[in-house]
């Protein structure tokens, strides 16, 4: 069946309108059907649809936020870690520490805090470290009861790991 | 060793042995680390790549493993090469495909690999046939203390080591194991495996690792959490609680095929022999899933004239790269499928008039 209104194109829209009770059919191609302001180009491809229906859903949806900030060592901003799910350098562990956690945790189970291996230069910081915090206590008490030989005697040692 | 040596031989972790070697193929375990004061390799340039490798090269052959292991150019080596590698599940098909200076580092036993400059700076992976979890640890973890020595460990209190992924983040660690699972897959029971692996979050994955199908029967499942476990509880977790039960649904899944469905077993494993010992065109995929089924009747005592080994050299020998790296020249897909159903013939053939 050829369109009604140009005689050219085959028939794809055929509309049954009944008005005051009398019934009226029409056989139009898409062109003239769009024309008639029938219906809209159809023309919308499927991608496009789908990507506005995506964009249409709140933004938090995704896990990372998007922010402009970008880490100073390696560049690289939440957006690039969003897109390639890989990391730039270890600091952005501590640059975007707050999109990073909800991911690991997550993903982890919420596991959060290491209790595996440590590699035994980071156990001998630590060990270090709390060393040095007694030492300091000590040396403060020290001074506080006026016991300035066993102040003085602290004061090296905590020199001496300094 | 060479990689040209090394392809006409059998894995070490694919030979047969090890606690439940009929149903576990192997055990893997692997740690990612990366270098403190480093960018991640995806984004390095060529400059500090090669850096890194040089650093890590360096630290791991001064290593207890140092000395009986081979350092092999990626960047450099041919397309065959690298295939050959991957088939041996030495390398990754990330590594192969990469960019820029990386490296592998293999032990002569192919029990160890490092490889430098990977998803991470370095992921090192021990692999041995059977149950043997407890052992892959032992190896991997002295051969990580003794780098760690010598380098400084991206690593941060709260979080472990830091990974370029943020879901190998904590212990870097990836503890997986090959099953060979055919019984459950003609009763229907994968699917409740796969469903009950995901609910512990466990990963489940093909024969060669992330994104490829589980070929012949072949299972790969590995935990997905890092963080907040300690490596010993992960691996003890997989290897007394999980993968016994695996084990023990298989085995059940394979006695109640004996008992009821004798005659459909039967069928398939003497149909996998009969094309096995007289096809004269076989592809990769096809002599997999037919050497599958071969070794199943091989483990219920269905056939006693082929040696698991035999299987086992037949699934590492026939496969694209170690046929074509043996056969010393690039085959066509066609003349690979013949040479292929040739090499099977011939082996299994071997003792007849």
């Amino acid at each position: 069946m050829n369109c009604q209104n140009c005689n050219k194109n085959t028939a794809t829209i055929h509309l049954t309108e009944i008005t005051n009770g009398k019934r009226q059919e029409k056989h139009l191609c898409e062109s003239c059907a769009q024309n008639d302001g029938i219906t809209v180009s159809a023309q919308i491809p499927l991608n496009d649809l789908l990507n506005n229906l995506l964009a249409a859903q709140p933004k938090d949806q995704n896990v990372f936020n998007a922010t402009s900030a970008s880490c100073p060592k390696c560049n690289i901003t939440i957006d690039d870690i969003n897109e390639q799910s890989l990391l730039g350098c270890p600091e952005d562990y501590d640059v975007f520490s707050e999109s990073l956690n909800k991911i690991i945790d997550k993903y982890q189970d919420g596991g959060k805090v290491h209790c595996g291996k440590v590699p035994q230069n980071e156990c001998d910081k630590t060990t270090q470290e709390s060393e040095l915090e007694n030492l300091k206590k000590a040396l403060e008490e020290a001074v506080e009861q006026e016991r300035y030989e066993d102040a003085a005697r602290l004061r090296d040692e905590i020199s001496k790991i300094q | 060793m060479s990689i040209d040596d090394i392809a006409t031989k059998v894995s070490k972790w694919f030979q047969d042995s090890g606690q439940s070697c009929e149903i576990i193929i192997s055990s893997r375990i692997r740690l990612a680390r990366n270098l403190s004061n480093h960018l991640f390799t995806t984004h390095c340039s060529n400059r500090e790549k090669e850096i890194i490798v040089s650093k890590l090269r360096e630290a791991i052959l001064k290593t207890s493993i140092g000395s009986i292991s081979e350092y092999v150019d990626i960047s450099s080596a041919s397309q065959l090469q690298k295939e050959l590698l991957i088939e041996r599940h030495l390398i990754s098909t990330h590594l192969c495909k990469g960019q820029g200076p990386r490296a592998a580092i293999i032990s002569k036993d192919e029990v160890f690999t490092a490889m430098l400059n990977e998803e991470d700076h370095l992921r090192m992976q021990a692999i041995l046939p059977g149950l043997q979890l407890k052992e892959c640890w032992e190896l991997i973890n002295r051969i990580d203390t003794e780098i760690e020595k010598q380098v400084s460990f991206a690593f941060d209190q709260h979080l472990g080591y830091l990974t370029a992924c943020p879901t190998n983040v904590g212990t870097g660690i990836r503890v997986s194991l090959m099953l060979h699972l055919p019984a459950l897959k003609m009763t229907n029971q994968i699917e409740k495996l796969l469903n009950a692996t995901k609910e512990m979050k466990l990963a489940v994955r093909g024969l060669f690792g992330e994104g490829t199908d589980a070929l012949g029967d072949f299972f790969q499942i590995s935990n997905q959490i890092t963080l907040g476990i300690k490596e010993e509880q992960i691996i003890e977790k997989l290897a007394e609680n999980l993968i016994p039960k695996i084990v023990e649904y298989e085995l059940v899944a394979r006695d109640h095929l004996l008992k009821h469905q004798n005659n459909l077993l039967e069928d398939k494993v003497y149909r996998a022999k009969g094309i096995l010992e007289n096809a004269r065109l076989i592809s990769s995929k096809e002599a997999l899933f037919l050497l599958s089924n071969l070794r199943l009747g091989i483990n219920l005592g269905k056939i006693k004239d082929v040696a698991i080994s035999t299987i086992n050299e037949l699934f590492m020998l026939t496969q694209p790269a170690h046929l074509q790296k043996n056969a010393g020249m690039s085959l066509s897909p066609s003349e690979r499928d013949e040479l292929r159903a040739k090499i099977i013939r011939n082996k299994l053939n071997m003792r007849k008039p």
